[in-house]
């Protein structure tokens, strides 16, 4: 489960909303905790980051590894850990594509796509990269726990991204 | 020198972030620290000992593939090497 404050959750897709028609990237940062034997991905901060793919930047992201290299720094220096990645997908749904299966490295981090429609951020939606190695992992939709609320999750969408 | 280990691949290395290692090239920190954690080998390198595409080496914030050694870069004691599994994707 990813749990995630309102101020954050809330951040994370405005950012969608700002980069629109192009997408959006960022680092989350928290930490790995336990909730009655449950893994919880619990995020502190989201730190946005530049996308890379300026020439497909309306459906490809990336983010430079030299500027992950210092989000990661600067979250140890702090105490926090890298969670998490987000990013948006303009007028196309909250679901992982096979592009990002394909270039989805961080076991036991939460991957959160928000689709934004229009300009307007819709449905978000976390997917856990399980397995113990690259050639054995999955992405596994997971709850978000918004402090104070829960979200609602899949019940919009069915179809994944092709 | 320091090696920095991202937090999907520290369960490997006994939870740590950082690892200190004696080497004088890349490639021996690397041969080091596989050595002192054997499982974390294969998250480094394919099943036929190349490097995975997806993950990065920077040298105190220098992409490894861009210096003139490559993994044979001489490091000295006060280096800090990160490894870093690229973030990519799209819809």
């Amino acid at each position: 489960m990813l749990r995630i404050s309102q101020q954050v959750y809330d951040a994370i897709r405005q950012h969608g909303e700002e980069t629109w028609p192009h997408e959006c990237c960022g680092v989350l940062l928290g930490r790995f905790t336990t909730d009655s034997g449950a893994m919880i991905n619990d995020v502190e901060e989201a730190i946005r980051a530049g996308n890379t793919r300026t020439d497909s930047a309306h459906n490809r992201y990336n983010i430079a590894p030299r500027e992950l290299v210092g989000i990661q720094r600067s979250g140890r220096n702090r105490g926090l850990e890298v969670v998490g990645f987000y990013h948006s997908h303009p007028d196309h749904p909250a679901l992982w594509s096979p592009t990002d299966f394909a270039e989805a490295h961080w076991l036991g981090c939460s991957y959160v796509i928000t689709a934004v429609e229009k300009g307007s951020a819709r449905q978000t939606n976390s997917f856990l990269l399980t397995g113990d190695t690259e050639e054995r992992k999955a992405f596994e939709y997971e709850r978000i726990e918004v402090t104070g609320q829960l979200e609602p999750g899949l019940e919009t969408e069915s179809e994944p991204v092709s | 020198m320091k090696i920095e280990i991202p937090t999907t691949l520290r369960a490997y290395t006994g939870n740590q972030a950082v690892v200190t290692i004696q080497a004088a090239t890349v490639a021996e920190a690397l041969n080091r620290l596989t050595g002192l954690y054997p499982e974390f080998k294969k998250h480094l390198h394919t099943p036929d000992g190349k490097l995975r595409s997806f993950v990065n080496l920077y040298l105190n914030d220098q992409d490894i593939r861009y210096l003139p050694g490559r993994e044979e870069t001489q490091v000295r004691d006060s280096d800090t090497l990160s490894i870093i599994p690229s973030i990519a994707g799209g819809g």
